[in-house]
């Protein structure tokens, strides 16, 4: 790796981490906002000029609380259980396109911090270590409400992906890539959520299952307060219970960002953006437009959560398994066909 | 010492101690970690050996499926008292020593670098091997048969997993 490459990944590295960490802090501003507007009221309006301060004062009471360990409690897992929680989310930042690829003089460079060919991959990895720190989380606080909320999210978290990587898949079947910086401009065109009938169902599908992935409303049943207290994280505290937070609120952008990137064509804008010749404002307008869908999405999971009243366990797994999975297996033969035949 | 020697001795630490950890470890849940972080040391082997894609499958099937299974398990199962009994031990180390025998056999037969990969044989990385591979389980001089044995042998498994459940639980236990 030649000294320019490496100056460029570590940039990318802080630019975009940096992003997702902000959106994160600020979801949770936006979270308790949106929610009082929702039902009436003002939101937190204490701290700084409209509560904007508010993730900063709640950090720092995080950090300054005592910690506290349940007795029995298994100390090693119990540790680790939060950051192996908040990590995935964090990795997945690695792959995500944010803008378009910079081009300076002939040479390329990808607006993804690694630019791999199987970055779905990657992602579907990614995704499936997720269950680890609410698992371990809910087991090692020696709590039966811990336990049965760890189980809840892992066996909710295990049935959705099924549904999400189907429905993923058939955005491979359309763009003909692994590589998230190729499938998002194979849709400058036409954005995969117009790609009638199977684009829209797959985005469909998929936007079911992030809220279901997160944890979010209405699928929270891992917290779940009217039955199980608080689910996996009823015993943590200070920080420990920060990171579940962190870790969660990260996923959010993630997932937004992902739906972005598979289904609304990533930072492109109706060849708008595609068609700026100067590569710094290109990447600049890209970046812009893709959060911007992002916090489209962000702004819909609070939506949703605040709107929506929560599902009943047996409910949740009959949506999973005999709905969208089926749905999304026949849509992925759907799309088969359809390219097969050079339909699409 | 080479970035990549580093690399190597950190992933063959934690593929050891993961494995120790399983072996020795008192907490049942202790070994399902352990096994985990000894998976992820052997996925990192592989992209150090350039094989992403190989690496990402396994992190997607053993450590994203195989042991979180493990683990929803383990957490519903009391311990053991009879871990260490004499018998178990000993049809352990037969199977142990025959793969140590295979796998020093393995080492000492090889040609090449002891770590990572030699750059004049090294494999194709990324989206070449995904559509080579692709191609391989399509291929009727390739891996067609085995392919469609593993579907059929997937499918059994599943209808049985679901006869079972059926008949133990019952309707809407």
């Amino acid at each position: 790796m030649t000294t320019a490459a490496l100056i460029a990944t570590l940039v990318k590295i802080a630019v975009f981490f940096g992003i997702t960490i902000s959106l994160a802090a600020v979801s949770t501003l936006f979270e308790r906002k949106i929610s009082a507007w929702i039902q009436q009221r003002y939101g937190p309006n204490r701290v700084g000029p409209w509560g904007v301060l508010q993730p900063l004062a709640d950090g720092l009471k995080f950090i300054f609380k005592e910690e506290v360990a349940p007795a029995g409690a298994n100390r090693l897992l119990f540790r680790l259980a939060p950051a192996m929680a908040a990590a995935p989310a964090f990795m997945t930042v690695a792959v995500v396109p944010f803008t378009f690829p910079l081009i300076l003089d002939g040479t390329r460079i990808p607006m993804a911090i690694a630019d791999i060919d199987i970055g779905v991959l990657f992602f579907m990895a990614m995704g499936s270590l997720a269950v680890y720190g609410i698992m371990l989380g809910g087991w090692a606080s020696n709590n039966k409400y811990s336990l049965l909320g760890g189980l809840r999210s892992s066996a909710q978290m295990i049935s959705y992906e099924l549904a999400m990587m189907v429905s993923v898949i058939t955005v491979l079947t359309l763009a003909g890539s692994m590589n998230l910086t190729r499938i998002f401009e194979a849709q400058i065109p036409l954005w995969n959520i117009a790609v009638f009938p199977v684009g829209t169902i797959a985005f469909g599908i998929f936007l079911i299952a992030a809220f279901a992935e997160t944890n979010r409303h209405p699928f929270d049943l891992a917290e779940c307060e009217t039955e199980l207290v608080g689910g996996f994280h009823t015993e943590y505290s200070s920080m420990k219970f920060a990171l579940f937070f962190l870790g969660e609120y990260s996923a959010m952008v993630m997932m937004s960002g992902l739906i972005t990137t598979f289904f609304l064509g990533g930072p492109s804008l109706f060849g708008l953006v595609n068609g700026i010749e100067d590569p710094w404002i290109k990447v600049l307008a890209g970046l812009g437009v893709f959060l911007a869908k992002v916090c489209f999405f962000l702004f819909l999971f609070i939506w949703v959560r605040w709107t929506i009243p929560r599902f009943r366990w047996d409910q949740l797994m009959h949506l999973g398994w005999k709905l969208l999975l089926p749905l999304s297996l026949a849509n992925l033969l759907l799309a088969g066909t359809l390219v097969a035949t050079g339909v699409l | 010492m080479s970035a990549e020697i580093l690399a190597f001795l950190v992933l063959a630490t934690a593929t050891v101690a993961g494995g120790v950890v399983t072996l020795w470890s008192r907490y049942v849940v202790h070994s399902a970690f352990g096994l985990m972080l000894s998976l992820l040391g052997v996925a990192g082997f592989y992209v150090l050996l350039g094989s992403d894609f190989l690496a990402v499958t396994q992190v997607v099937v053993y450590v994203g499926g195989v042991v979180v299974l493990y683990l929803f398990g383990v957490m519903l199962t009391p311990p053991d008292r009879e871990e260490r009994s004499i018998r178990r031990i000993a049809v352990a180390g037969i199977f142990a020593v025959a793969a140590l025998v295979v796998l020093l056999k393995a080492v000492f037969g090889m040609e090449g670098r002891w770590y990572g990969v030699d750059p004049d044989r090294g494999p194709a990385s990324g989206g070449a091997v995904i559509r080579e591979v692709g191609n391989a389980f399509m291929d009727k001089e390739a891996y067609l048969l085995p392919f469609e044995i593993a579907s059929v042998l997937l499918l059994v498994a599943l209808v049985g997993a679901v006869f079972i459940a059926r008949r133990e639980g019952g309707r809407g236990s």
